[in-house]
């Protein structure tokens, strides 16, 4: 017994100052293996009779399960030291920069942007999207919206033309807005009409505050009881949308436009304050498009009995509204390609409108 | 339109304030652009009398004076000639921003002696260039009082931006009846009676036109008046002149200018004296010429008015006067020319001699055709009153035009266009108070407007009168009623696709761009474009006069730009139109791109590479994917266009005729001729031409069923010696169809020649996935497979296994 006891006690003694697994296991072996005294005392016992065999096994076996025990506790203490030692020699320097991966230089256009921006607000509200030619013909650019011929915005200081056409001496015009695409629109089916029109319109012009090619977004409404009232209230609708604001107040000044009668200019309110500008906020009044009921002679060039039918029409600058809302300062910047520009204002392509999750980034 | 308040309530009683003057102008739509109140420009400077003039002792020029201003005496040098003792003029003093000059005056000594103020000249208060003295202001200007209001210069200037359908409020009294109209107060009386006439006029007038065009000048009203006495005009109408920038003249140039800007009836005074024989309005003859009053000449053609005499042209009708009749300081006789010109020809005509004028910008937009007559008889008035003389009586030729109409106005459709409602007694009020005369007939109103309103066409227009007077702030705001609670998709297929390919290409890394849809025309011509009908008539500049017939020439341009400014790695991309003939059908929308420089920048972790045509082809490839096209059935074929490199391009089609797209790296001779550093890589995606996906099959968006193999997938690699002019395709279809059941994936896993390789071949190495269905493969079915692999690349295109 006693001897047992001892070299148990050499058996612990040996298994805590095992430095290593290596050690440990062979600690364990000079025990426990096939070979170690605990598995050659155990197998001594055969040999004892039923009463000291009972009373020494009962010994083994616990200086079996206390030395198991311990060399196990011991195995996890220098495993844990193993790992530990593993991973100090393992750092990395997580400072170094990594690259911005190539793809996350994308970018998508202010004009695209608020184009998809005005589609979701407008689809809300039961429109849909048409679009039109860039060259147009004289009648669909002018004289289907009732602008006639001796109309100054048909002379040559604002409207880009191509020379006349062999075969019928027509001069085409790049378009000066986006209405044509009414006619159109009426011109292809019966109504009613809910449609806005986004797109590129040519006016000759180039100073600070214009550029010969701009984007406008032209709506229509046409159907049996459309009123002024519901042009306001669709354009109120959408300011509140587009510039994210409850605060919106609208203006309708009389005004003059050929397509339209009556016709007015609308504006916005905005507050000025610390010379930055906020639309739909504030007591100043800011212009930002113009508007009004279609005026019956156009629908009568668009085959349409006027006396049936009637409804609104609106015109915006896209490039004017996307600079109001995220505040770019200057129009000739759109058009530059200027990469700074445009990884400035652009937005990244997951940023893609919906009325759910929010129109505006 | 400009006009000072004092003028405005000449024609107009009323107690309203400026301010709500202007907020009324701008709600019936007059819009304000501006008010310029010079009283508070003027407010430092006051009356001073010089109470002392005397020689300054260092300097012969100046002279140091005494000017008392009713309350202080201030010591001031001035330098100017005609300063003396007991004179009156402006004094400016120290801390006052001169208005001339924008100067801050600060006290100042000169040459020894102190001054303290300034007198001031006409120039100095920003009045006229007149600067050899100070003004001389007369004795019983009081001593003390601003000098705004001595000058009547305390008269608010407005300026209003007027819609071209409103030619009436082209003069201060059309402005005056909207207001009153509107119930700002009430139109004072215009006396237009007749002046009784002294003698017969012996000047003769006559309209000389073809029946069909006797529009050109329906009516011409003339008057001799002798005797009268051309000088300067009185203060008052120089003041309001000046008030809205013209120049005075000459009373007699005066008064015309006044009552084109307070009637809006221009007219044209001759001198009576150099005028030979009759007045006759015709064409101008082929070759005929005008000195103008610009002191330009004018070469006139038989599409334009004049009015001539037995000499020739002595003004072109409605627009200018000639030099050679106008009115001197000795002028003593004169002939007043009120007449009617038409409006689109007078518009025509200045248009094609590029004359701007105060006549021109009212004729064209129609002068009230039934105040000729009146509009001589106030001119005759202001003539006499101011000039003195004898009126002959008035000679006519032609008539008045017919712009009577009648419009029918169903009162119920103000509420029907407008969303708000008034009685009829009240609509009828406001016509009656625009002088719309106004006969209940039934339900309906005979609505004949007045002569001042020829823009009135229909019964929207009547309704757009009311609606304004009542004030556009009454109308409701209402929403569209709702078709159906969720709305259906607002973009069709083709727009949703220019959607998803733009953001599949800024997905990528491009960045989207928005250039120009005209080009310079030798770049167009780069890219196939250029052709006569397509370049603008009248361009904004010549790099811009070309419709672009590709998007690229317009990238190509962006890149330089940006390598310019230092960024030479450019990723570019727009979805735009292009265009192939001047018509509808000429325009397509495209897809383009270009890529040039690094992948990236120089980085520790990312080796950064060339980009190359084969990431042109990866993006084109992207966005067509992102279309929704079936990507593996497209064909890589040669046959890009010929700004491409011939040998590094290609197409993507879907069916041998359909070219979905262009890429590969550009020809190096256009990025020569556009003055680029290559090389660049682009692409050209055909969006119009992408087909409508097939629907699947029972319709609906339902997926084909997915059958998953329960067994183990293998792959296993072949390396095979080809022809190096092989096109990979070639081969990858031969394995392909060696088991189609079998085999789910052929890859290239590298591309050798060289070392180990026989001259003019190359080794493609590629790695095959077999996918068994029924069971797991044996080793004897995928050797089996294996040959029939080799065999088929070898049938196809001689490859052999490299050994």
């Amino acid at each position: 017994m006693t001897e047992i006891t001892t070299l148990a006690a050499d058996a612990e003694r040996a298994i805590a100052a095992a430095e290593s697994l290596d050690a440990l296991e062979e600690a364990r072996i000079g025990i426990l293996g096939k070979k170690g005294w605990l598995s050659a005392a155990l197998k001594e016992l055969g040999g004892l009779s039923p009463d000291e065999r009972k009373a020494r096994a009962q010994h083994l076996n616990e200086v079996k399960e206390r030395l198991t025990a311990e060399i196990e506790t011991r195995r996890s203490v220098l495993a844990d030291a193993a790992i530990a030692a593993r991973l100090k020699a393992e750092t990395l320097d997580m400072t170094l920069p990594l690259n911005e991966s190539a793809e996350a230089q994308g970018r998508i256009h202010p004009v695209s942007q608020v184009i998809d921006e005005i589609t979701e607000i407008f689809a809300a509200m039961g429109f849909t999207i048409a679009e039109g030619p860039d060259i147009e013909d004289d009648f669909h650019n002018f004289t289907a919206l009732n602008i006639p011929p001796e109309h100054p915005a048909r002379q040559m200081q604002d409207t880009f033309y191509l020379p006349p056409r062999q075969s019928d001496g027509e001069q085409m015009v790049l378009r000066t807005h986006t209405s044509p695409v009414q006619v159109r629109t009426m011109e292809s089916g019966p109504p009613p009409y809910r449609i806005v029109v986004p797109g590129r319109t040519y006016r000759s012009d180039y100073d600070m505050t214009h550029t010969p090619m701009f984007h406008q977004i032209e709506g229509l409404v046409i159907d049996r009881a459309t009123h002024m009232g519901h042009l306001k209230g669709t354009l109120v609708e959408f300011c509140k949308a587009f510039f994210e604001t409850d605060n919106v107040k609208m203006r309708f000044r009389p005004s003059y436009f050929p397509f339209t009668e009556p016709s007015a200019e609308v504006d916005i309110n905005c507050s000025r304050e610390g010379g930055v500008l906020r639309v739909g906020e504030g007591n100043d009044w800011l212009e930002i498009l113009g508007c009004g009921m279609v005026n019956p002679r156009v629908l009568q060039y668009c085959g349409i009995d006027p006396n049936e039918w009637q409804g609104f029409a609106w015109g915006m600058g896209i490039d004017r509204i996307a600079m109001l809302k995220y505040g770019i300062p200057d129009l000739r910047g759109f058009f530059d390609a200027d990469l700074r520009w445009l990884k400035h204002y652009g937005f990244v392509p997951l940023d893609l409108p919906t009325l759910g999750q929010g129109v505006a980034r | 339109m400009k006009f000072t308040l004092a003028w405005l309530k000449s024609h107009l009683d009323t107690a309203a304030t400026l301010e709500q003057i202007t907020e009324k102008l701008t709600a019936i739509g007059l819009e304000v652009e501006g008010v310029t109140d010079r009283a508070a420009l003027y407010a430092p400077f006051v009356v001073a009398e010089v109470k002392k003039a005397e020689q300054h002792p260092n300097a012969d020029k100046l002279r140091v004076c005494e000017v008392f201003t009713g309350k202080e005496t201030f010591q001031v040098v001035c330098g100017a000639p005609n300063a003396r003792a007991g004179m009156k003029g402006v004094f400016a003093p120290v801390g006052s921003t001169i208005p001339g000059t924008q100067m801050l005056l600060k006290a100042a000594t000169i040459r020894g002696v102190a001054s303290n103020g300034m007198l001031c000249s006409e120039r100095e208060m920003g009045l006229t260039d007149e600067h050899t003295g100070i003004i001389d202001l007369p004795q019983d200007a009081p001593t003390g009082a601003p000098f705004a209001s001595v000058m009547g210069l305390d008269d608010p200037v407005i300026e209003i931006k007027l819609t071209p359908n409103r030619g009436d409020c082209l003069g201060v009294r059309g402005i005056a009846r909207d207001l009153a109209a509107a119930g700002l107060g009430t139109l004072k009386p215009l006396d237009t009676s007749a002046v009784a006439g002294a003698f017969k006029s012996p000047i003769g007038v006559h309209c000389v036109f073809p029946p069909e065009e006797a529009r050109a000048c329906a009516i011409f009203v003339g008057r001799h008046v002798k005797g009268v006495k051309n000088g300067p005009s009185p203060l008052w109408l120089q003041q309001r002149l000046k008030a809205i920038g013209l120049r005075p003249i000459s009373a007699l140039v005066d008064i015309t200018n006044f009552i084109t800007y307070d009637l809006g009836r221009p007219l044209h005074v001759f001198d009576a004296d150099k005028v030979k024989g009759d007045i006759v309005a015709r064409f101008a003859k082929p070759g005929e010429k005008l000195l103008a009053l610009d002191g330009r000449e004018y070469a006139l053609d038989g599409t334009m008015t004049v009015i001539a005499d037995a000499a020739g042209p002595e003004s072109i009708a409605g627009i200018m006067g000639g030099e050679h009749s106008g009115c001197t300081p000795e002028t003593t006789n004169v002939f007043i020319e009120c007449a009617w010109f038409d409006p689109v020809r007078t518009a025509a005509t200045g248009r094609k001699l590029g004359i701007h004028s105060d006549a021109r910008h009212r004729f064209e937009r129609t002068v009230d055709p039934g105040f000729v007559r009146s509009g001589m008889e106030v001119a005759t008035r202001m003539v006499l009153a101011l000039c003195g003389g004898s009126p002959s009586e008035v000679v006519v030729a032609g008539e008045e035009p017919d712009w009577k109409k009648t419009v029918a106005l169903r009162p119920s459709r103000l509420k029907g266009l407008v969303g708000f409602d008034l009685p009829v007694e009240r609509q009828v009020e406001i016509l009656q108070s625009l002088g719309f005369a106004v006969e209940r007939t039934g339900a309906t109103l005979s609505v004949r407007p007045p002569s001042w309103r020829p823009d009135i066409d229909g019964e929207a227009d009547l309704v757009e009168e009311i609606a304004r007077l009542h004030g556009f702030d009454a109308i409701p705001a209402e929403p569209l009623p709702q078709l159906r609670a969720v709305p259906l998709p607002a973009v069709s297929l083709a727009q949703r696709r220019v959607r998803l390919a733009r953001r599949a290409l800024a997905a990528r890394g491009l960045v989207e761009a928005v250039t120009y849809s005209f080009i310079r025309r030798t770049d167009a011509a780069l890219f196939g474009g250029g052709q006569p009908e397509l370049i603008l008539v009248n361009p904004i500049s010549a790099d811009m006069d070309a419709m672009r017939p590709s998007i690229l020439p317009g990238l190509i341009a962006a890149a330089k730009r940006n390598m310019d400014r230092g960024n030479a790695d450019v990723a570019l991309f727009e979805v735009g139109p292009q265009y192939a003939a001047p018509n509808a059908d000429g325009q397509m929308t495209a897809a383009s791109g270009i890529r040039r420089g690094q992948s990236g920048p120089r980085h520790w972790r990312d080796r950064p590479r060339p980009v190359d045509a084969y990431d042109a082809k990866a993006d084109a490839l992207a966005a067509l994917a992102a279309l929704g096209l079936p990507v593996e059935q497209l064909m890589v074929m040669d046959g890009a266009p010929d700004w491409y490199h011939p040998g590094r391009s290609g197409t993507l089609r879907l069916g041998p005729k359909t070219v979905l797209a262009n890429f590969g790296e550009l020809h190096p001779r256009i990025l020569q001729a556009m003055d680029v550093k290559g090389p660049l890589v682009a692409f050209e995606i055909f969006l119009d031409r992408a087909p409508q996906p097939r629907a699947a099959k029972g319709g609906g968006r339902t997926k084909p069923a997915l059958k998953l193999s329960e067994f183990q997938a293998v792959e296993r690699d072949f390396a095979f010696i080809v022809d190096a002019a092989l096109p990979a395709e070639t081969l990858l279809k031969a394995v392909r169809g060696a088991d189609k059941v079998l085999i789910a994936r052929v890859g290239v896993f590298d591309v050798f020649a060289g070392q180990g390789i026989p001259e003019g071949k190359k080794s493609l190495a590629l790695t095959v996935r077999l996918e068994p269905q029924q069971q797991t493969l044996t080793d004897a079915e995928i050797d089996s497979v294996a040959q029939k692999i080799v065999a088929a690349a070898g049938r196809a295109c001689g490859a052999v296994l490299r050994g």
